[in-house]
């Protein structure tokens, strides 16, 4: 049993140890690519020119309708399933307690 | 016999009942005033009025984030000490991480349309955030169709999914990304960074509240089922 | 002991394997074609596209990989031996780790055929650095293979299990191909990027520590009841 247990020790030591040379290794051989300049920060809205491209509020309102309509609607159905459960529980209960002890 | 029927609706069954009218309540105005801080909150220069599914797609990210963490904790209860209950949690979690998950998935391109021009651009946060929703859908997949059996093998797939996060986001990360930096958050001007944080705590009331509603669906079911085995006997 | 189980478990399936061939060339030819149909998806006017070769490569190991720990683990299933390793008054791990050590073979005599068919076909240098490419071939297999071993004995008992096992592997192994075709390519491309793909290396190195060790971990509680 303590042969056990020191083979596991020994390879909790050795996991540990690989894993920090890892974390120590990858992020240092990591550092070549450099992403393209993604926009920093908020920059407030001043008057800048209109933009011509597309409209911008039916993706806004697209956006905020699927995540109601997703929410609300799991809501719904575990409200729909729990209502079905516990009255197929409370049916079964009674035929429980109408068979009486058997 | 007749205490199965008795031990079915428990005190802390009838506690939690009384908690959820008020708490969907709270949750719900917390969504109307949200709304209200949303629209009254400044509009982004580069990105304009699109920029405000921000304040949705961001914190529906978080809440799946937290629905992961949950179903793997649980998972880990599953696995070591085989509880039930850990069960029920991790697979209500699993659920919410995917439709929490859906919502970031599809609000992400909605705005990289208007924003980038492209519904997907293979940037690194959305594909790597695809990469742990597919695990999920795989975690409800096995479930359904695994057979019996299939809770301590779903535990293990929710545990590797959990260990593969920072490799999934490396992977990704190192081979593109486009995605604003996360230190957007922290430059935010104070308004909107209100409104941010005020959505966060929206969202991750909604996600416990489904928790909670999604593991006493199952909990009933679970009583069910023990009841109809009580019967056979 | 611990090693014992594990040579004996592995010899076992290298003389069923010996003797009947079944898995090597029905994997093998599995991944030639897999191979061949890329390169037809993916060859224009007899020249392939840029990065073509390493992302055929390791989709079609991949592939090939998922082929043959089904077939591997459906053998236990058939005879029913995986519950007599099971009830064998020896350590679980060590069954993981022969089961692992006879795919990791297998998919290394596939390798051994495939690699250089890729280079051959997509005129790939693949032997400019060896040392580099065999060790992001081993890394590479050894986190699918790792895997993959653990969720094809889980599966062993599950209905569905075929359409399962890729279904759960994939995603999971996600980096493991990105890692393996990326720091491929580093070394295919015109001006090989050596830094870039021992950066690959090291994050499959890390991966496969990681997953052995969480595999070992598991694979006790998963396989029992």
């Amino acid at each position: 049993m303590s042969v056990r247990r020191v083979k596991r020790l020994v390879g909790t030591v050795l996991s540990t140890a690989a894993l920090l040379a890892g974390l120590s290794a990858f992020p240092a051989t990591a550092s070549g690519q450099q992403p393209p300049e993604p926009p920093e920060g908020f920059v407030a809205a001043g008057d800048l020119p209109a933009k011509e491209e597309l409209p911008a509020a039916p993706f806004v309102i697209g956006a905020y309708a699927v995540a109601w309509v997703l929410v609300f609607g799991y809501l719904w159905s575990i409200w729909q399933r729990l209502g079905r459960v516990e009255r197929e529980l409370a049916d079964v209960s009674r035929r429980v307690e109408a068979g009486g002890r058997r | 016999m007749n205490n199965v029927a008795r031990s079915v609706g428990s005190a802390a069954d009838k506690r939690m009942k009384k908690l959820f009218a008020p708490a969907a309540v709270v949750v719900a105005a917390m969504f109307a005033y949200g709304l209200v801080l949303i629209a009254d909150a400044p509009t982004e220069s580069t990105m304009g009025l699109v920029q405000k599914i921000f304040y949705f797609h961001v914190p529906s990210w978080f809440a799946m984030f937290a629905a992961a963490f949950t179903c793997g904790i649980a998972s880990l209860f599953v696995l070591i000490r085989g509880r039930k209950s850990a069960d029920r949690v991790a697979l209500a979690a699993a659920e919410l991480a995917v439709v929490f998950g859906l919502i970031g998935l599809i609000t992400g391109p909605l705005w990289g349309r208007k924003a980038w021009g492209v519904y997907w651009q293979w940037d690194a946060k959305l594909t790597s955030a695809l990469v742990m929703w597919l695990i999920f859908v795989a975690y409800l997949l096995l479930r359904r169709y695994g057979g019996a059996g299939s809770e301590k093998l779903s535990a293990v797939v929710a545990i590797f999914g959990m260990a593969n996060v920072p490799f999934v986001y490396w992977s990704v990360n190192l081979w593109r990304t486009v995605h604003p930096l996360t230190s957007v958050v922290p430059t935010l001007p104070p308004v909107m960074r209100g409104t941010f944080w005020w959505c966060v705590v929206m969202f991750i009331g909604l996600y416990v509240l489904l928790l909670a509603a999604r593991v006493r669906l199952e909990k009933r079911r679970a009583e069910l089922d023990a009841l109809f085995l009580a019967i056979e006997d | 002991m611990f090693l014992r189980t594990v040579w004996l478990v592995v010899r076992k399936d290298l003389l069923i394997e010996i003797r009947s061939r079944e898995i090597v060339y029905t994997t093998l030819f599995f991944a030639v074609s897999c191979v061949l149909v890329f390169a037809f998806g993916f060859v224009r006017e007899g020249r392939p596209v840029e990065d073509a070769a390493a992302g055929i490569l390791w989709i079609s190991i991949a592939f090939a990989g998922t082929l043959a720990l089904g077939r591997a683990f459906e053998r236990e299933r058939q005879s029913e031996t995986l519950r007599a390793l099971m009830l064998a008054p020896v350590e679980r791990p060590a069954l993981y780790v022969g089961k692992l050590l006879g795919v990791l073979l297998l998919l290394a005599v596939v390798e051994a055929i495939v690699v250089p068919l890729v280079a051959l076909m997509f005129q790939a240098p693949i032997f400019r650095h060896p040392v580099l490419m065999g060790a992001l071939l081993a890394t590479g297999t050894i986190g699918f293979a790792a895997v993959g071993t653990l969720f094809a004995a889980m599966l062993v008992r599950a209905r569905s299990r075929d359409v399962l096992l890729p279904i759960l592997l994939y995603p999971i192994t996600i980096p493991v191909i990105i890692g393996g075709v990326r720091g491929t390519a580093a070394l295919l491309q015109a001006d090989v990027d050596v830094p870039m793909a021992t950066a690959w290396l090291s994050m499959l190195a890390f991966f496969d520590v990681v997953f052995i060790t969480l595999a070992l971990w598991t694979f006790e509680p998963a396989m029992t009841e």
